[in-house]
């Protein structure tokens, strides 16, 4: 199975300075403010936030379910906003272009009174499909997600992982470029959520299928995401590719997918976070750092995981003395290719300052 | 009076009351369901929000709603004559149960439209559908069950009304019940009459619940062949559950990596 990565540098969605505000009733309230966001062809990017972020409205925007009051979005390079009009209905223009982008839901919103395999024929209904063709490709699909046993049955049936493993295979019927998944494992047990993801990513790489999915959790971007933008009060606040984030100094992001806990042991210590990343991650550089500069460094908490295919390690230590006397040693591990964030670090400034 | 007296005007009286009701319903429903899609269609968050065109169709609803079915039917005198020819008779008294019908079951209808879930409106709407896909393939599908319901209430209703359309010579059950029970003390008659028309509400009540009721089982899990699928479920249910749920997923999974 080809593990490599798909990505290429053409840009599949683009947003900018995509602004949404809600207005009820003389109040207004701004789910989105200027939002410019890049999704590259055949990468999985996840948007992460708390809900209130505006994470839903902006994956509503992508496909215009909800029209952004000022920006553009552009999906495979072409203008949806242009095609919008002016009234609350949907032109021919927008609904093919909808059909070209597939979209999966938190709570699957399958169809009770149909089949499975009819619920996967509906986008090819729509399409004008004749109805061989159309029972071939839901079953083809309905294979491909794993449920080719299920066609005859009912959603009702069927568990959480299943249904959704059908919305999967309805959303990918109208052969699209770009798969949207507006929190699709959020309903789901953690086992079945890994299962989900796993089919997600799986078609990512057979099909070169770019995947824009917006969740509240970090597990999710940390198993299949290349890049990831978070979100906050409508603003994206920090966005790029899973290494560029951990390579960033500061990001809340990678700090996020990497919670390292643990408090300094008194006041004359230094807490340092150390990132490690591709050959960084197997060279012993600790102990290296300790024999050099003759120092004891005790280990406040780590931990190693696989984020975006990538081995990826962080890990929270204790220097004795301040940070003042610990400015070589942490330029030599700095000089080592590692990411490194002193803990509490802009408080001592401060202290200094005064 | 006899039972032989009795029998052909009862059998008269059946005849006339189906007839009625019959094509009142029908154009209840060919009426009333439209009219009730667009009144969730034109609402504020609606797919053709128009809020004028809400209100109004809205306020004319509301009118022929409160309209007592005896003066609507004089009301509708002009427009049933133009229509049928003339104001007596049974084709005469299916236009005023017809229009006293169509906003009574649009509003049945509006509120079972409602009731289906805004998902899987977006869901098909994300799927490029339009406006007429939207209401084919998910809003009176899904709402199904509820229609049927609906549409039981208003022929049970209209079994009511239909009692009143002897004061335009149209005849039916209730007419009998009335003429000859009431007004001439023919206790008997009445009686059963009014046994005849229980029946009748019962068996088409029955009818309605149970074709309801199919329909959403189908939607709500067990449907097809149920004695079969009951049996299936309890062998499934003494067998421990949960690893047959896990290892159906993990297989599942598996399929997808090879595929």
């Amino acid at each position: 199975m080809p593990a490599h990565s798909t990505v290429t540098e053409t840009p599949v969605i683009t947003t900018s300075g995509l602004t949404k505000v809600y207005r009820s009733r003389g109040r207004e309230v701004t789910a989105l403010d200027g939002v410019d966001l890049h999704v590259r062809e055949g990468e999985v990017y996840g948007v992460i936030g708390q809900s209130g972020a505006g994470k839903s409205s902006l994956i509503r925007c992508v496909n215009l379910l909800e029209r952004p009051t000022a920006g553009t979005v552009t999906v495979a390079g072409q203008d949806l906003t242009a095609l919008a009009g002016r009234g609350p209905r949907a032109g021919r223009e927008l609904r093919r272009a909808r059909s070209r982008i597939g979209m999966v839901f938190q709570h699957f919103n399958l169809l009770s009174t149909r089949t499975v395999q009819d619920n996967v024929e509906l986008p090819l209904e729509i399409l004008g499909t004749s109805g061989a063709e159309r029972s071939r490709k839901a079953l083809e699909l309905l294979d491909l997600v794993g449920l080719s046993d299920k066609a005859k049955a009912y959603p009702a049936q069927l568990s959480g992982g299943q249904k959704q493993r059908v919305g999967i295979a309805r959303a990918l019927a109208g052969d699209p470029k770009v798969l949207l998944s507006d929190e699709a494992t959020s309903a789901l047990d953690p086992e079945t959520t890994r299962s989900v993801l796993q089919l997600l990513r799986d078609l990512n790489r057979q099909l070169g299928l770019t995947v824009l999915l917006i969740t509240h959790e970090m597990d999710v971007v940390k198993s299949i995401c290349d890049s990831a933008a978070l979100m906050a009060n409508g603003r994206i606040t920090e966005s790029g590719t899973v290494s560029e984030l951990l390579a960033t100094p500061g990001s809340e992001l990678a700090a996020a997918l990497f919670p390292v806990g643990g408090d300094a042991s008194g006041d004359d210590r230094t807490v340092i976070d150390v990132t490690f990343q591709g050959d960084a991650a197997t060279r012993p550089v600790i102990s290296q750092l300790s024999r050099t500069y003759n120092i004891d460094i005790s280990i406040l908490g780590a931990a190693m995981d696989t984020v975006g295919g990538r081995q990826v390690g962080r890990m929270r230590i204790e220097l004795p003395g301040r940070y003042e006397e610990n400015v070589v040693p942490v330029g030599f591990l700095r000089e080592q290719g590692l990411r490194i964030d002193v803990v509490g670090e802009r408080q001592l400034v401060k202290d200094g300052a005064e | 009076m006899t039972w032989s007296e009795m029998r052909p005007l009862l059998e008269q009286a059946c005849w006339d009351t189906l007839y009625m009701v019959g094509w009142s319903t029908l154009i209840a429903v060919v009426g009333g369901l439209p009219l009730g899609v667009l009144l969730v269609l034109t609402d504020r968050g609606g797919l053709l929000r128009n809020v004028l065109a809400n209100k109004v169709i809205g306020q004319i609803v509301n009118v022929a709603r409160s309209m007592p079915f005896i003066i609507l039917m004089v009301a509708l005198m002009g427009f049933t004559r133009t229509i049928t020819g003339t104001t007596i008779g049974r084709e005469a008294a299916i236009v005023p149960l017809a229009v006293g019908a169509i906003p009574f079951f649009a509003r049945l209808v509006e509120t079972a439209v409602r009731e289906v879930d805004h998902g899987l409106v977006e869901a098909v709407q994300a799927m490029g559908g339009n406006t007429w896909t939207v209401v084919r393939r998910v809003l009176v599908p899904e709402s199904l069950p509820s229609l049927i319901s609906s549409a039981t209430t208003t022929v049970v209703a209209l079994i009511g009304y239909s009692a009143m359309a002897g004061t335009v010579g149209a005849g039916g059950l209730g007419d009998i019940a009335i003429r000859y029970g009431y007004q001439r003390f023919e206790t008997g008659l009445m009686w059963i009459t009014v046994a005849i028309l229980a029946v009748v509400i019962s068996v088409i009540q029955l009818a309605g619940d149970l074709a309801a009721r199919g329909l959403h089982r189908r939607g709500g899990g067990s449907g097809g062949a149920p004695g079969l699928r009951l049996l299936k479920a309890r062998s499934r249910a003494t067998a421990p559950t949960a690893p047959v749920e896990a290892t159906e997923e993990a297989a599942a999974a598996d399929v997808g990596k090879a595929a």
